[in-house]
């Protein structure tokens, strides 16, 4: 290669805005800017490529911040409290983990702490991090590193799982004891639904949206 | 579909992590100029990772079913359950609807996905042209449902932490319930480490 390397970036960074890569083909196809609600898609395996993004950076930023109320409502707050001959017992999250913990389940345990604690705690952390220096129009210190993080932890945070689990344990000590669902379970269902909100946002738009500063 | 170019040919990568554009230098662990993870034009030993991981899955999907994954003590009468039971169990006394859905993320999810994990994996070995939209819309499937399976992991945690009556009732989670967990989280792990370009990976190029 004989081109300087100042040039090879800045060929990529063009390359980028032109052109599409497909994830799960490798099909390359030019860009085109959607309008809104249009979902591109892969002429070859039709995964979809790119969603149209409504959604700016400052909306994006309630949203997260949002995410972070409504997650210590779900977490400091009991999901369900159970009734047995007058004798009440609350469950909440960290509870939860704390029994499977003593109770000899300590792989549940640590992956109940970390599909539905740590992780989306990480996410949200990490989002609202990079979003409050974003809208300013600059990068976040450890931007880069952040951003990757981001992508790993993505698949493993498993919040929307757990509210189903919570409704499956309703029903099924229904069937012995007084069931109440808390404050905790109505928590959980808001995070469920901002869940879904969040699913349509493509975080790599951020690589984008917040460009490197000229160094 | 001849029309369609694929990076290699173009002699280009998509980083698969920031999903950046790079120039294909050839040169061995190259890395991207945004992000700075390592380029691959494929994941590395997708194939060999992808069926260690499936059938470490698999071994453990057995305890999982054989063994209860929780125990159910009222005034000392002892019931052990395993998933499927607990499935059964819902369906007499509960809700047929909500057994339905458990059934279908305990079993179904996890057989679909060794089922579709290995014919995907034979199939991209074979480099077989044969379905190929029709397998790369089955791999999105399962990436998509996988991680629901973890339902009734939760499910059991809940009833540990609620049923704590000491002699009249009480749950207890049993090592089921750990191989069951096990088994989901590694055949996440394989439906990750599968790369879904290897579908499209054969000489012919004739939809």
């Amino acid at each position: 290669m004989s081109i300087p390397p100042a040039s090879v970036e800045q060929a990529q960074k063009a390359m980028s805005s032109t052109l599409l890569i497909c994830e799960h083909c490798d099909t390359v196809h030019r860009r085109r800017p959607l309008a809104r609600g249009e979902v591109a898609r892969c002429m070859r395996c039709n995964a979809v490529l790119e969603r149209h993004q409504r959604i700016g950076l400052d909306t994006m930023l309630a949203l997260v911040v949002t995410v972070m109320v409504v997650f210590v409502q779900a977490n400091v707050w009991p999901i369900i409290t159970l009734g047995f001959n007058g004798e009440q017992i609350h469950a909440t999250l960290w509870g939860i983990i704390i029994m499977m913990w003593k109770e000899h389940s300590q792989v549940v345990s640590v992956l109940a702490a970390a599909t539905l604690f740590f992780f989306p705690l990480c996410k949200m952390g990490i989002l609202g991090w990079l979003l409050v220096f974003g809208r300013q129009g600059r990068r976040a210190p450890g931007f880069v590193p952040l951003m990757v993080v981001l992508h790993y932890i993505a698949p493993w945070t498993m919040s929307e799982v757990f509210v189903l689990g919570v409704l499956v344990s309703i029903v099924k000590a229904h069937m012995y004891f007084d069931v109440t669902p808390d404050v905790g379970v109505f928590a959980y269902a808001a995070l469920a639904l901002l869940i879904t909100v969040f699913a349509g946002i493509d975080l790599r738009q951020l690589w984008d949206r917040i460009p490197e500063e000229p160094a | 579909m001849a029309a369609l170019p694929r990076a290699h040919e173009l002699g280009l990568i998509g980083c698969h992590v920031c999903g950046q554009i790079c120039r294909d230098t050839q040169v061995d662990h190259a890395a991207c100029p945004r992000c700075g993870s390592s380029l691959h034009r494929r994941k590395p030993y997708s194939a060999a990772r992808t069926w260690a991981l499936l059938i470490a899955a698999f071994i453990f999907y057995i305890p999982a079913n054989v063994l209860p994954i929780m125990r159910t003590v009222s005034l000392g009468d002892v019931d052990d359950n395993t998933i499927l039971s607990g499935v059964i169990e819902l369906w007499v006394k509960g809700s047929p609807d909500l057994a339905v859905i458990v059934f279908t993320a305990s079993i179904v999810v996890p057989m679909l996905k060794f089922l579709v994990m290995s014919t995907l994996l034979l199939s991209a070995h074979r480099g077989t042209s044969w379905a190929r939209r029709q397998r790369a819309l089955l791999y999105r499937l399962v990436e998509f449902i996988g991680y629901w399976s973890m339902l009734d992991v939760f499910v059991v945690a809940l009833l540990t932490a609620l049923v704590q009556f000491g002699f009249f009732s009480q749950v207890e989670p049993l090592p089921g319930v750990v191989y069951f967990g096990l088994t989901v989280i590694l055949t996440m792990l394989a439906s990750q480490s599968f790369d879904p370009r290897l579908i499209w990976d054969c000489k012919d190029d004739d939809d």
